[in-house]
């Protein structure tokens, strides 16, 4: 368990990045970090393995005030990943995800037999140790990052925007490997984003923030967006996504779904004068809502 | 011609000569020059004190350095030692500020993850730091060897044995084909420095050759392990 009492953080320069922050952050579920750029997330998960130190307040993990431990020990016990995978440039993938446990003193084979495992935990295939990090795509580096991150077996994992920088079928895959890897290892998994699709997909807890580090809203997804707090949360979590006016257009081939904004939502399935029951191409498992036709949103935001 | 083929013996031991003078002043600037170029990358306020001093360090001229160094140092003229160490200052000169701006190269995120997930601040250093400065240390040091080693050339004005010793004797002997000798064996002396070097460099940086399908094929120990059992 992680406990934010009271933390603020204004860097020298004056920025307020983080204001009197308070959160309890349960032991073997995700807590996800949501909120625009420059709204302190990346702070906030610094604050936990002492990347970066708090102005006040204090961080607790498990009862432990961070402040009294060593920043290098207290990381080495912590897994890490960050967006473009950080991983080392000049070692190999094998390599890249034995560094810590060598750091921490175990023997190299070991650690390197520990890494191979821990290639086909995260899905990667065992003949791309030997390669450098450059020599891979980017999902399979950010794989690697995954699996360098759980490398010491750390009870907590921090996670920020480890899958901003891969395309959206690659992501969707890593977010799917992640829910499966949290329900085989339930570490307490600290995610960021600025993507609320993927922070209510992953949380079971999810924190949207505000510029300078404030709590808009906390809960679980199903709370959020049936009840969002004020108008910035509604906004945020594009609460009118349950109840978005759809309306057909026709274009010449056929009928798309638009949006109140004119955004392209779907497409019309067997849709025409010949229409059978009509369908809109998407995975909706939902009946009917318009008369004739079952329209599912596409991506809101 | 004849002249060469008929001195090879001479020619080779100019040739040590020379090296004795440059590959120790090569490798001493290397190794000084880190910690300065590391104090001038860390700290902004030591910066412009040292770039400035190994600026200045870099103009005196080399003669008269050759010739008042013994006075400072104490050591005799002629001795290969006073022209190590005048070679090396040249070298330091050059190399400090190729070691901050190696330092400075190495991007800010790799460094951050290695922080984040636990790597102290001197194991950092010397396991990624000074690693990804490498291509760029690198660079710099083959310019130092080159220009340290047509310096040394220098040193047979004062009577220091060198390759220079060649174009010397051979301008008050009016040998040209010594004189020509000198300047063929100078070059090639710095041509083989310098492959010297990007072996190493190939050597210890196997991460920056390009031909990655190479570095991929070839199996290593770890996954023909795995592939075998
Ligand atoms: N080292 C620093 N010095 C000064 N200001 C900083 C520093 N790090 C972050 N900040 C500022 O603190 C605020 C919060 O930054 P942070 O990186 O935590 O945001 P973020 O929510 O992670 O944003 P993003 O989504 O863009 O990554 C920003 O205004 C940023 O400019
Ligand atoms: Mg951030």
């Amino acid at each position: 368990m992680i406990e934010f009492h009271s933390v603020t953080k204004r860097f020298p320069d004056g920025t307020l990045a983080v204001d009197d922050f308070s959160l309890v952050l349960p032991s073997h579920k995700t807590t996800v970090l949501v909120g625009t750029s420059g709204s302190g997330k990346t702070t906030l998960l610094r604050m936990i393995n002492r990347m970066v130190d708090p102005t006040s307040g204090s961080i607790e993990i498990d009862g432990a005030d961070i402040g009294t431990l060593e920043p290098v020990k207290l990381r080495r016990g912590i897994g890490y990943v960050m967006q473009n995978s950080g991983l080392l440039p000049h070692r190999r993938v094998i390599d890249n995800v034995a560094t810590v446990p060598m750091l921490r003193g175990m023997a190299k084979k070991k650690a390197r037999d520990e890494a191979l495992a821990l290639l086909d935990t995260v899905g990667l295939d065992r003949l791309l140790a030997n390669r450098y990090p450059s020599q891979l795509s980017g999902g399979q580096q950010q794989r690697v990052g995954v699996a360098r991150g759980l490398a010491v077996n750390p009870n907590i994992l921090l996670m920020d925007e480890p899958f901003g920088a891969v395309d959206p079928i690659v992501r969707a895959e890593l977010q799917q490997e992640l829910l499966r890897l949290q329900r085989e290892l339930g570490k307490t998994v600290v995610f960021v984003t600025h993507d609320i699709d993927e922070a209510f997909l992953l949380g079971d807890q999810v924190v949207i923030l505000r510029t300078g580090g404030k709590v808009a809203q906390v809960g679980s997804p199903a709370e959020i967006l049936a009840n969002p707090i004020d108008e910035f949360v509604a906004t945020f979590v594009g609460a009118d996504r349950g109840k978005r006016s759809l309306h057909l257009e026709n274009h010449g081939d056929g009928d798309i779904v638009v949006d109140e904004t004119g955004r392209l939502a779907g497409v019309l399935v067997g849709s025409g004068p010949s229409a059978s029951p009509s369908t809109v191409s998407s995975e909706s498992k939902a009946g009917p809502r318009g008369p004739g036709a079952s329209a599912q949103g596409g991506d809101s935001r | 011609m004849t002249w060469i083929w008929s001195n090879l013996d001479l020619i080779w031991d100019r040739t040590f000569d020379h090296l004795i003078l440059s590959v120790p002043s090569i490798i001493l600037s290397f190794l000084i020059a880190l910690p300065f170029g590391w104090l001038a990358h860390r700290y902004r306020a030591s910066r412009a004190v040292i770039l400035t001093t190994v600026g200045v360090l870099y103009a005196i001229p080399s003669l008269p350095l050759f010739i008042v160094l013994p006075f400072i140092v104490g050591t005799s003229i002629r001795s290969p030692l006073n022209l190590i160490i005048a070679l090396t200052l040249y070298g330091v000169a050059l190399m400090v500020r190729v070691v901050a701006d190696g330092l400075g190269s190495v991007d800010r995120d790799v460094q951050q993850s290695a922080t984040a997930v636990g790597f102290s601040g001197w194991t950092s250093f010397w396991q990624v730091e000074l690693p990804l400065a490498g291509p760029v240390l690198l660079a710099g040091l083959r310019v130092v060897a080159v220009s340290t080693v047509s310096l040394a050339t220098v040193g047979a004005v004062i009577g220091a044995q060198s390759l220079g010793s060649l174009f010397t004797d051979g301008f008050q002997r009016g040998i040209q084909a010594e004189i020509i000798a000198g300047i063929l064996a100078t070059v090639l002396l710095a041509l083989a420095l310098d492959a010297v070097l990007v072996l190493i460099g190939r050597l210890l940086m196997p991460w920056t050759r390009r031909s990655a399908i190479g570095v991929v094929a070839r199996p290593g120990a770890v996954a023909r392990q795995e592939v075998t059992t």
